[in-house]
């Protein structure tokens, strides 16, 4: 049987314009295996959490260079709660000081990644994460 | 023509010029000879493993000569003296003898009271000029209590959603003193009215109001994405503010064609130059299209450039610039005056060369990029702060930076002669290079149909992706050496450096104010100004005029946007991945 292709949803909220970042992480994890959709800027945590369930995602990756990221990625957990997508993973990156990183995961954010991070940390925590859940859904 | 030119007759004058040609050849072909002996026992002795290109993938020969000029590199064509075309080696006739750059540091956080505050510092510590960052919302044009602005209030800019934002902002800061620079684009000429009113409140007319608005919307669809209308008539508006500006406020510069953002976004230092340079050709484009005397608007446009960690190709970058502005400027668009053919800059060092791991190191990236700029002749240098990739700078990290910038003013002695690096065989070829370069995408953009059908079809976010991710993919294959990211790693776990943190507060207090605003303003004159602003805009008039009238019945800043909306309707993005 063919392997079922991690699907993960890049999205860029709020309205933050920088997506060099969201770009470059996308195609890595096209080139990784990855089935890969952007949503393209400006996007509302309602548009992304849509377009999350429409594309039945396995993981949301937030790219956020604002300073919105203790708004944003809280409003995305808990619409993804509220739709019953909880077990989507939800992660990113940008300008995100450590603190606030541990803040996030305390809420139930996964790993989130900074500037300078090498394209492929990001894949092996999906990965890994996906590995795990598949463990834990044969056992 | 005369057939005797300082009473030399022309053949004697033809002789004697093709004497000294052979001469210059019989030195070059010995050179070429000795060239190729040294090239055997450099091969025999090989070198690191390393490669050699700059940060852009442009080859660097291990040596540069005379040989390496083309055979008709002339000083006086491709040089000439500061001040003169093609300026070459620089805009103004005695660059850093007479004045040095302007230390211009780009801030603002929280709401205009705080900013305002931090306004008065800068300018106690000896910086020249202000330089206003936007929050996003106000960068969108959305007002602060808008519910898009939810989460981004003062985060990364300050939020300023009116003039009274805009009167507290300089509260106690004479503007026809300190000039003042805006990054805003999309708004541009929402926050340039607010600016011109705030002024006229402090009893300064428009006329004495020296800085400058970014208002550069092309390189927004190409790269930095803070749009609100689609080209055309975001473009008009442009227009609108030459027009304007050069009547009424001869001294400000109503745009400043931006190749920052470009690179930030990930384009190679050609492309940024070309973009940058071919947007600019753009605006003045449409600015004769309207019927403007190309050397009414021309000499007040201004640009922005980046300054990245490969010195010599950031230096060769700003000559070029200078080079290929002067020479469309006279020979494509007919240009009159030198002022229309000078090309004058602003500089910020590489954010995105910024790196969070041992970020004290950023210190010394910014150093050498800032000595780059200065070596390149810019007009102004903002020099970013070392905790820039971990949230905004915190004060003592914004000194450091403007103290970088006068260390390198008062104790290094660049500053001391004119573009000290002309004549450097590499510099000169590298700088020819760029020139080359930029202008084949000059031809590349004209065959998609320029600047607008490009935008359109996606070329440059494109090109630029390429770009981004051909740097990344070096970095990670270890082709290109970034200390602590790919190597150097001792100190990566000491990583605490203090932040600026930005709660939200300043969303309540903006809250608060707009209520208040709403509240005390004259409603009717609200309704009758937007009117008027909607109605120029149809009839395509010229939409200043009533736009100060809105600005003065204090509309706000998303009222304004909402209401040219109506009649220009809204950009969508075209998605590229």
């Amino acid at each position: 049987m063919a392997e079922r292709k991690i699907r993960v949803l890049v999205a860029k909220p709020g309205l933050d314009g920088h997506d060099r970042g969201a770009k470059v992480m996308a195609s890595a994890m096209r080139d990784a295996g990855f089935e890969v959709i952007y949503t393209g800027l400006h996007q509302t945590p309602e548009m992304i959490v849509n377009a999350a369930i429409q594309e039945d995602v396995d993981v949301v990756a937030l790219s956020i260079l604002s300073g919105a990221h203790m708004t944003l990625f809280p409003r995305v957990l808990e619409l993804l709660r509220a739709e019953a997508a909880d077990q989507v993973l939800l992660t990113g990156g940008g300008i995100i000081p450590e603190e606030d990183m541990a803040a996030l995961q305390e809420l139930g954010v996964g790993r989130l990644f900074g500037p300078g991070t090498p394209t492929t940390d990001p894949i092996e925590y999906i990965r890994g994460w996906s590995a795990e859940r598949e463990a834990a859904e044969r056992a | 023509m005369s057939t005797v030119e300082r009473g030399i007759p022309v053949a004697e004058q033809r002789a004697q010029l093709e004497e000294r040609l052979r001469v210059k050849e019989r030195e070059l072909a010995e050179l070429r000879a000795r060239l190729a002996e040294w090239e055997e026992d450099y091969a025999a002795i090989g070198e690191r493993d390393a490669s050699f290109t700059t940060i852009s993938g442009e080859p660097v020969a291990p040596l540069y000569t005379p040989a390496d000029l083309d055979a008709d590199w002339d000083y006086g064509v491709k040089l000439g003296l500061p001040g003169e075309y093609p300026f070459t080696r620089g805009p103004y006739t005695t660059m850093y003898r007479t004045r040095l750059w302007t230390k211009r540091q780009f801030s603002g956080f929280g709401t205009a009271i705080e900013t305002n505050r931090r306004y008065h510092y800068l300018l106690e510590q000896g910086q020249t000029g202000l330089s206003v960052a936007f929050d996003f919302p106000t960068l969108m044009g959305y007002d602060s209590d808008h519910p898009r602005s939810l989460g981004e209030v003062g985060k990364c800019g300050v939020a300023i959603s009116s003039l009274a934002d805009m009167e507290t902002l300089f509260d106690g800061i004479p503007l026809d003193q300190v000039s003042v620079s805006m990054t805003i684009n999309g708004p541009a000429i929402m926050l340039f009215c607010f600016y011109v009113v705030a002024a006229e409140k402090q009893g300064i007319s428009a006329d004495k109001l020296r800085g400058t608005v970014q208002n550069d919307i092309l390189k927004e669809y190409q790269a930095q994405h803070a749009w609100i209308y689609p080209p055309e008539p975001a473009l008009k508006l442009i227009v609108d503010m030459f027009e304007w500006a050069s009547q009424n406020a001869p001294k400000y510069n109503p745009i400043s064609i931006s190749g920052y953002h470009i690179r930030e976004a990930g384009s190679t230092a050609a492309q940024e130059l070309a973009y940058t340079l071919r947007n600019g050709l753009e605006y003045v484009r449409r600015g004769i299209e309207r019927g403007l005397d190309v050397d009414d608007f021309a000499p007040h446009l201004s640009f922005f450039f980046d300054v990245h960690n490969d010195f010599f190709e950031e230096i060769a970058k700003f000559r070029a610039a200078r080079r290929i502005w002067a020479r469309h400027l006279r020979h494509e668009l007919g240009a009159k005056s030198p002022e229309s053919w000078r090309l004058r800059t602003h500089a910020q060092t590489a954010g995105v060369s910024l790196v969070a791991q041992q970020a004290e190191n950023n210190i010394v990236r910014v150093a050498y990029q800032a000595m780059a700029a200065v070596l390149g002749g810019t007009q102004s240098l903002h020099t970013n702060s070392m905790d820039e990739t971990l949230a905004l700078p915190t004060e003592k990290s914004v000194r450091i930076a403007l103290r970088t910038q006068q260390v390198l003013a008062f104790e290094t002695g660049v500053a001391n002669t004119i573009d000290p690096l002309a004549g450097s065989y590499y510099v000169e070829d590298l700088t020819d290079r760029l020139e080359a370069r930029a202008e084949e995408i000059f031809e590349e953009i004209e065959t998609l149909g320029g600047v607008v059908p490009g935008i359109e079809q996606g070329y440059f976010q494109r090109e630029i992706a390429r770009s981004a991710e051909r740097q990344q993919r070096e970095i990670e294959a270890g082709e290109r050496i970034v200390v602590g990211v790919n190597q150097f790693l001792g100190g990566n776990e000491d990583v605490h450096v203090d932040i600026l943190r930005i709660g939200d507060e300043a969303a309540r207090t903006q809250e608060e104010r707009l209520a208040r605003l709403r509240e005390e303003r004259d409603e009717a004159r609200v309704e009758e100004t937007l009117e008027r602003l909607r109605q120029a805009a149809r009839d395509e008039e010229n939409v200043i005029a009533p736009m100060l009238e809105c600005v003065r019945a204090y509309c706000t800043l998303f009222e304004i946007r909402h209401t040219l909306e109506s009649v220009y309707g809204a950009f969508r993005e075209p998605v590229f991945f």
